[in-house]
């Protein structure tokens, strides 16, 4: 059942999409994982057939994607897994929906998330956990679990998630699949509800990274829109070559600090040797200001959310409690509509915007993400890549950690200064602990996702972490 | 020298709506809704849908950048925009984006007529601010069972003008704000007859005292009665023995009496900070191009209507006061000109256009202009009153019928554009206005028979003959009223004299 694009597309011209898009229904109607909050069966079939009849020639045509519930669809629910937008429809579609449907491509339903985003286990959502397909008592990552366990387990060849502090790369790399955070810009955020804007980019799911680099070129690309967005025009499939002779690697000991894994250093440090013996070199590089990034991490995702979500009360979408006068009736919805973690960091964030604060937290906070940005500006004066683990350990059980807020918050280490320097990284399995998969990072300069694509590309050419499945789904 | 005997002090905010912008200000839904079903020019932008993103509209921010220059402001190179958080439910995103640091403009001053000659008021800012939805209850907004929200308004483009508290009156903010809505009418950026086109907030405080903010003000009148009112409610707050306290306080229009709304502590916290989905942007090099086109602006208009034309700084400061009016005065100099093959004296032009007709349209609380649905009309088409101007130049007519004829084109819709003259024809302004005055009998009678009348006068009334003969200068005026009585005041009376006295020897 996990079938890359190009088996599909031989698959449809020998068949029909109708069948494919069949087949990946029957998978997600039959799955324990939980990883789809809404299966949009009837439209992905009408549009399969749409495609089968209209001889459509884009790059994904009748192939099926799973969206992130957190990405506006036109006539398709998007509740971001929170209770407070029950019964929202989007009048209007995302960008990268837009995109994707231009390219062929059949939206086969939305995928399971921490509410808004906000989590790293997918736990927070509404709808109940999504389980790791690796192992069902585990959690898949998040926030972008679903999309994640999605590809993962065979039910999705491709989909899209969100990273806004690493909610792409925790689950892929949990999920043993690949998982890019783009640079911010390379892709419109127009019809991505927003969690901390200055932080996210969609980012895609695939279980190589050819696909990835596929649907990657589908869905990057200017969008008026979207004001952050940046004109470039790239393909990055053609950046897929085997070859990293020359390719100077950058290590980032901090990243490889206290509450590693030992597996998890391992897997790491015998990948850097891999491409090393295919002809890259590596080289120890400083990110002093490592340490500080989740807290400033937090509290410029937390202040940012506490405004977006403040839209949120009940008057023109979304859950509504008993009518009363105004206050009344937004404080009730909210209320009722929020999960305690998104409560928590609406109540955290109001808190480091506010008088007297803002200074000491939100200031100071984008003062950690100059210097962050900083210290990646250095590092790849000498180096072209960096490479570290992804998550500090594999898959945790499910209910393991969701009552420690804090310690979940301290498994984002490695990822969160990624989107605070608003640079692109891959993550891509490297090896296993325990039956469990373990993904690295690949992390590259501004506007240079060929670089990591290029090396993460050779690295699955020469490894076969990547064909691994998981079994007994 | 104005003493301010009570120490007042007044700065205001002021929010212009950009509506003469095509669309608004962060989407491409149209502005022009006025006429429209409520919530029929709204999109996922401007109803902050859940994903929806801000753009900001190139106009908008050229449009600002004209009223900062325009207010004398320095414009920055790089202006940004900050996210303002505040519940209500007509802000559907939760907070409105509007400008913190970073103000598009600021620093600038403006010249009023202040209480003891000219003043200057000075700008603290002028910032770009998407406007909220509109809300709509039944009734009283303290009896309505609901709350309608119409959505047409919300993310029209507005400029927040802020002034320093440099007025020292009532009357002094209210020569303040005519000031502002004339530049902002001469810089062609918001048409201020729509509704909710300009709104006001004030800031009052007396004797060195905290100050109160009034909201609520939806006319410049209003505005007005507002401030007096609030300055009479902390001088009995001080006379009781009272301390004014820094509090906001809403106007309530209909009782004209302002109420407090909320105390310093109860003060929102705004949260400000930048917002993120909208870039810094970078517009150093356009203040230098915008200001190549600004248009004349009130005050060289009045200074140039005063050296040009030659007539006096009152004339020139009524006609220059309103856009149209110091156009209309313009276009009759111009049209005189093309129609006759001479030049009209500026001088008797601006006291018929400024104290007759003016005067008289504001006797009747009329404007100058008025609209068909989108279209333009004048109340007395300029070419009525080239005519008339020129039978007076001619001494076709009197003076007095030519204030009877402005006045029957006011009364009747003729004047209008439905009835537009048409030149060299039988419907040529000209021969309206002859037909008018013939119709009424009031064309104006000269030669012969002013003549036979002079002649009758003199044999009815020898008593008048003697007495004038006598060296009674006065006398004459008998006689020329009883010229006037036989020529049903047709005749013109200087004529009338002449001849009197030609035939008096």
């Amino acid at each position: 059942m996990w079938a890359s694009i190009n088996e599909l597309r031989e698959r449809i011209h020998a068949g029909s999409s109708e069948e494919v898009v069949c087949e990946y229904l029957d998978r997600i109607g039959s799955s324990k994982l939980n990883a789809f909050v809404t299966v949009a069966a009837e439209s992905a079939i009408a549009r399969a057939k749409e495609i089968d009849s209209g001889g459509h020639d884009g790059v994904l045509a009748g192939i099926p994607v799973a969206i992130k519930d957190n990405i506006s669809t036109k006539g398709i629910r998007t509740t971001c897994s929170s209770n407070i937008l029950t019964g929202y429809v989007p009048p209007y579609d995302a960008h990268v929906i837009e995109r994707l449907k231009a390219a062929g491509a059949v939206i086969i339903g939305k995928t399971n998330m921490d509410e808004f985003a906000m989590g790293t286990s997918t736990e927070t959502s509404y709808y109940g956990a999504t389980k790791n397909p690796w192992d069902t008592d585990r959690v898949p990552g998040g926030s972008s679990g679903g999309s994640a366990a999605a590809v993962a387990g065979g039910e999705a060849p491709l989909s899209l998630g969100s990273d806004t502090g690493g909610s792409v790369r925790c689950p892929a790399s949990f999920c043993g699949v690949a998982g890019l955070k783009p640079t911010y810009g390379v892709i419109s955020r127009y019809g991505l509800i927003s969690y901390a804007n200055s932080l996210e980019q969609i980012g895609p799911f695939a279980t190589s990274v050819r696909d990835l680099a596929a649907i990657f070129d589908v869905v990057s690309g200017h969008d008026l829109r979207d004001s952050t967005s940046v004109d470039r025009k790239t393909n990055y499939s053609s950046a897929l070559e085997n070859d990293v002779k020359g390719l100077n690697i950058g290590v980032p000991a901090e990243y490889f600090g206290e509450g590693t894994d030992e597996a998890v250093e391992k897997s790491v440090w015998n990948a850097i040797h891999t491409l090393e013996d295919l002809g890259a070199t590596w080289t120890e590089v400083k990110m002093p200001h490592t340490k500080y990034a989740l807290s400033a991490y937090y509290i410029i995702a937390m202040s940012e959310a506490s405004s977006n979500l403040a839209r949120f009360d009940g008057m023109r979408y979304g859950i509504r409690t008993e009518d009363s006068n105004w206050h009344t009736t937004f404080s009730q919805v909210r209320a009722a509509g929020f999960g305690e973690e998104v409560k928590r960091r609406i109540l955290l964030g109001t808190y480091a915007l506010s008088a007297g604060y803002h200074d000491k937290y939100y200031l100071k906070a984008l003062k950690v993400r100059t210097l962050i940005k900083q210290d990646f500006e250095r590092a790849f004066n000498d180096v072209d890549v960096l490479i570290a683990p992804t998550m500090p350990y594999p898959a945790f059980k499910l209910g393991e950690k969701i009552d420690d807020p804090l310690s979940l918050y301290l498994a984002d280490v490695d990822t969160v200064p990624i989107n605070l320097a608003g640079v692109p990284s891959i993550s891509i399995p490297c090896g296993f602990s325990d039956g469990l998969p373990i993904g690295m990072q690949v992390i590259g300069k501004h506007f240079d996702e060929a670089a990591i694509l290029r090396t993460a590309y050779t690295f699955e050419e020469n490894t076969d972490y990547h064909t691994k499945r998981p079994e007994g789904l | 020298m104005y003493e301010n005997p009570d120490g007042v002090m007044i700065g205001l905010e002021v929010h212009v709506q950009l509506n003469k912008l095509k669309t608004k200000i962060f989407c491409g839904c149209s502005t022009d809704y006025h006429n429209d079903p409520p919530n029929s020019h709204v999109c996922p932008v401007c109803l902050g849908l859940p994903g929806s993103m801000p753009v900001i509209n190139k106009k908008a921010v050229e449009a600002a950048i004209k009223v900062g220059l325009a207010f004398n402001c320095t414009v920055e190179e790089r202006t940004q925009f900050y996210r303002k958080n505040y519940f209500y439910p007509d802000l559907p995103k939760a907070f409105q984006i509007t400008q913190y640091d970073f103000p598009i403009s600021s620093n600038g001053y403006v010249i009023i007529e202040g209480e003891d000659g000219e003043h200057k008021v000075r700008i603290n800012r002028a910032h770009m601010e998407e406007d909220p939805g509109r809300l709509v209850h039944e009734g009283t907004i303290d009896k309505s069972k609901y709350t309608l929200i119409d959505y047409n308004r919300s993310g029209m483009a507005l400029l927040e003008i802020v002034s320093e508290p440099d007025m020292r009156s009532p009357k002094e903010a209210r020569r303040y704000l005519d000031k502002l809505r004339n530049i902002i009418e001469y810089l062609d950026v918001s048409d201020a007859d729509l509704e909710g086109a300009m709104r006001v907030d004030a800031n009052i405080s007396i004797m060195g005292g905290q100050r109160a903010e009034i909201k609520n003000i939806s006319s410049f009148k209003g505005a007005e009665r507002a401030m007096l009112f609030e300055i009479v409610r902390q001088k009995n707050v001080l006379r009781r023995g009272g301390v004014v306290v820094q509090e906001t306080r809403h106007f309530d229009e209909a009782r004209e009496i302002t109420l407090s709304m909320r105390s310093k502590e109860e003060a929102h916290d705004y949260r400000y900070f930048p917002e993120p989905d909208l870039v810094p942007l970078k517009i150093s090099g356009w203040a230098p191009a915008i200001k190549e086109t600004l248009p004349e602006l009130p005050d060289a208009r009045r200074m140039r209507f005063v050296e040009q034309y030659g007539i006096t700084d009152d004339h020139a400061k009524s006609l220059t006061g309103e856009l149209v009016w110091a156009n209309y005065y313009e276009d009759v100099l111009k049209s005189y000109e093309n129609e006759y093959g001479e030049k009209l004296d500026p001088k008797f032009a601006a006291a018929w256009i400024n104290d007759t007709l003016k005067g008289e349209m504001n006797y009747r609380g009329t404007s100058l202009t008025f609209k068909v649905g989108s279209v333009t009309h004048y109340a007395v088409n300029k070419e009525y009153t080239v005519a008339i101007i020129r039978f007076l130049n001619l001494k076709t007519i009197t003076k007095n019928n030519a204030i009877y004829l402005f006045r029957k084109l006011l009364d009747e819709p003729k004047g209008g554009d439905y009835y537009r003259p048409v030149r060299n024809s039988p419907d040529s302004a000209e021969n309206y206005l002859m037909l008018t005055l013939e119709k009424e009998g009031l064309l104006k009678v000269e030669g012969d028979i002013v003549e036979t009348a002079a002649e009758e006068a003199i044999t009815e009334n020898p008593q008048s003959v003697a007495d004038y003969r006598a060296g009674k200068e006065k006398a004459l005026n008998a006689l020329v009223g009883a010229v006037m009585k036989k020529t049903r005041g047709r005749a013109d009376a200087r004529t009338a004299r002449e001849i009197l006295l030609e035939k008096l020897g």
